[in-house]
């Protein structure tokens, strides 16, 4: 009795179930696709037909295909966009100058102290990042902690030497703010490590250079690659380092895009330079990723 | 005469405050297939890890072939290791894993290591493998590959780290005969670690059989079963009845030893060796059950008991058989005279089991169990 019960209602249970399995990726994605075709993929149609339109904010601005805003963007600011590619590579280079040997010592010799370690990498997260660039002013400056120390107690720099307000001063301040978005990629890589495979290299005759050289790093670039991206790409499109360290000479693409927005409200150019930045980091990584290798990637 | 390959002088390695290799001595012959067995934490991969170098002894000596390489780091000495779970580069394809060590030492052509490569994939029956990456072949392949990876470079010696751990039980009975054909192949000393006996059985020359960072007993696979000298080594390979007992004179070669339940048994006079309070051994298929009423040859030892439990087990059937003095005793009879369950020793039934005298082995070491008789 129970069991030819059981086998009527069976099927279409079962039918309803698989329906609802078969759709649960779609399901759990839903919520993120909702949120990036309002947030993400409209703001950018709107940008790019932004980019496309003459006018004025009184006036209104109006879709006429014109390109001047493209012709604009490329002609006036090439100084802007050379210092962004400069000073965005120098702070990704110096980033993985530093945050290699860091990631590598907490991954490899941490110990019981990998977490605290870790957390110290993350702790400046909990104060703004405008306050930790604006405290960068005092560290740097012309009579500060660093230079003050330099000059009068050691007296190796000359009194009129001065770093904020130069490239040096942006590039620092890049290095600083980007270094835990290289450190945590490369950890994480490094950490995947088994120990077992160096051990196996140095019984294959691989001394610790070569057995770093030949194993550990080419097991950690998938680290390199995220960490450089993930420094690189807002390095290069941030204006605030420029702002509060810089001078108007080192002023980067991010600062002419913010200036056009929101002090000219001359939204086609500023649209139009967001577009020629993306296009730029997307071209940029291609070639990087061939670089490294998209098989050693995935690998 | 084939000379010492490898030679540890007392040995020692200290973690902290535990003693993971307690003063070891050992002296591996060339061309041995020899085998450190014991339990987990005994002891037998830190000993062969300070062989490899990679952990350094807190003191002794480590010889090579006649050179001290105690403290020499593992790129500078002529071993090579075969890790638990293989331990292969998965960003190189497996001829540049197989490659690897030739490359690092250099002093090879391109086309010459090539054709080694392809030899060495040959040996181990993996030829065409050559452009997988680790991830794209099965256990047992990447068990070749690793075996690959460490004969290429023709070491003194070759470590292996419980290489078949990771194989299901069919693959694991394969590669131990394959190792074997491998190693009479090439004559290369392998020194094997494992937790598995019949493995160490299987394959080995020589065996030690190490517990608590030291080993007990060191021999054949034979002697070690047939006559082992230690309750740990009789109960660790294979099953063993033990019977505490005391001697009591001799009867020609034989030196008697007196049973808890005052039944005497003969033993090879030589097993005893003038200790007083021994314990007897014997395994459970070399003895015989026979009807109580029945005559037995005045050849061998006797007792008498009662079955207390059977369980038919297809090719044999094992009973628990209880002497009058007490003891339980297992007891393996092949099924070939009664071989339907009919006719199989019933629990209630009183039997006479006997044995030779000739295997019977006699346990030495006294533990606290032994001192309190």
């Amino acid at each position: 009795m129970s069991g030819a019960a059981i086998a009527v209602a069976a099927p279409s249970r079962r039918g309803w179930r698989q329906r609802l399995t078969g759709a649960t990726p779609y399901l759990l994605l839903a919520p993120g696709l909702l949120w990036l075709v309002v947030f993400f993929i409209w703001p950018t149609i709107q940008m790019f037909l932004m980019s496309l339109s003459s006018g004025s904010l009184d006036d209104g601005f109006k879709l006429t295909w014109s390109i001047d805003a493209y012709q604009t963007a490329f002609g006036k600011f090439p100084k802007q966009m050379g210092n962004s590619l400069l000073y965005g590579g120098l702070a990704t280079i110096f980033d993985f100058l530093i945050g290699f040997p860091v990631a590598y010592t907490v991954a490899f010799r941490g110990g019981r102290y990998k977490n605290l370690l870790l957390f110290l990498v993350i702790a400046p997260f909990f104060t703004s990042f405008l306050i930790r660039t604006i405290s960068w002013k005092t560290l740097l400056g012309d009579e500060g902690p660093v230079l003050g120390f330099l000059k009068h107690a050691l007296g190796v720099v000359p009194a009129d030497f001065t770093v904020i307000g130069t490239p040096i001063a942006v590039v620092a301040g890049l290095t600083y703010n980007f270094l835990p978005f290289m450190i945590l990629p490369l950890y994480v890589a490094l950490e995947k490590i088994d120990p077992r495979l160096i051990e196996a290299a140095n019984d294959l005759y691989a001394n610790r250079w070569a057995a770093f050289r030949r194993v550990t790093f080419p097991l950690a670039l998938p680290g390199v690659f995220a960490g450089s991206i993930l420094t690189f790409i807002p390095a290069l499109g941030d204006y605030v380092n420029a702002t509060l360290l810089g001078n108007p000479q080192t002023q980067m693409i991010g600062n002419v895009i913010q200036g056009r927005f929101l002090v000219q409200n001359d939204y086609p150019v500023a649209a139009a330079l967001s577009f020629i930045l993306m296009a730029a980091i997307l071209i940029a990584v291609t070639i990087y990723a061939r670089l490294l290798g998209t098989e050693q990637l995935t690998g | 005469m084939p000379g010492v390959d490898v030679r540890l002088v007392d040995v020692v390695k200290r973690f902290g405050e535990t003693l993971a290799v307690d003063h070891v001595n050992l002296e591996v012959q060339d061309g041995e297939f020899f085998s450190l067995l014991g339990p987990s934490g005994c002891g037998k991969t830190t000993t062969l890890r300070m062989i490899g170098g990679f952990e350094e002894p807190t003191s002794g000596l480590i010889e090579l072939q006649g050179q001290d390489v105690t403290w020499l780091p593992p790129y500078k000495r002529n071993v090579n290791t075969v890790f638990q779970n293989y331990a292969l580069f998965p960003h190189l394809t497996v001829y540049e894993n197989v490659a690897f060590g030739l490359k690092r030492r250099g002093g090879l052509k391109d086309g010459e290591i090539k054709s080694r490569v392809g030899e060495m994939l040959k040996l181990v029956e993996l030829p065409g493998f050559d452009k997988r990456k680790p991830n794209q072949i099965s256990g047992g392949q990447a068990q070749r590959v690793a075996l690959a990876r460490a004969l290429i470079n023709r070491p003194a010696v070759l470590l292996l780290d419980e290489p078949l751990g990771a194989l299901d039980l069919k693959l694991r009975k394969q590669m131990q005969v394959e190792l074997k054909r491998i190693q009479q192949e090439v004559g290369i000393t392998f020194i094997y670690v494992t937790h598995d006996q019949e493995e160490a059985m299987t394959m080995s020359d020589r065996i030690a059989v190490m517990n608590r960072g030291s080993y007990e007993q060191l021999g054949d696979p034979e002697s070690l079963y047939e006559r082992p000298t230690t309750r740990f080594v009789a109960g660790f390979l294979g099953v063993s009845n033990l019977l505490p007992g005391t001697a009591d004179g001799t009867a020609g070669a034989y030196a008697v030893i007196r049973l808890a339940d005052n039944t005497r048994v003969r033993v090879p006079a030589a097993l005893v060796n003038g200790n007083h309070n021994v314990e007897v051994g014997i395994r459970p298929e070399k003895i015989r059950l026979a009807n109580p009423d029945s005559a037995a040859s005045p050849e061998t030892n006797q007792m008498r008991g009662v079955i207390k439990d059977a369980s038919y087990i297809g090719v044999s059937t094992q009973y628990i058989v209880e002497s009058r003095g007490g003891s339980q005793l297992t007891v393996y009879e092949q099924n070939v005279e009664r071989a339907t369950r009919a006719e199989l020793w019933a629990p209630g039934e009183e039997v006479a089991l006997s044995w030779t005298p000739e295997h019977t082995f006699v346990i030495k070491d006294t533990t606290p169990h032994d001192a309190d008789n």
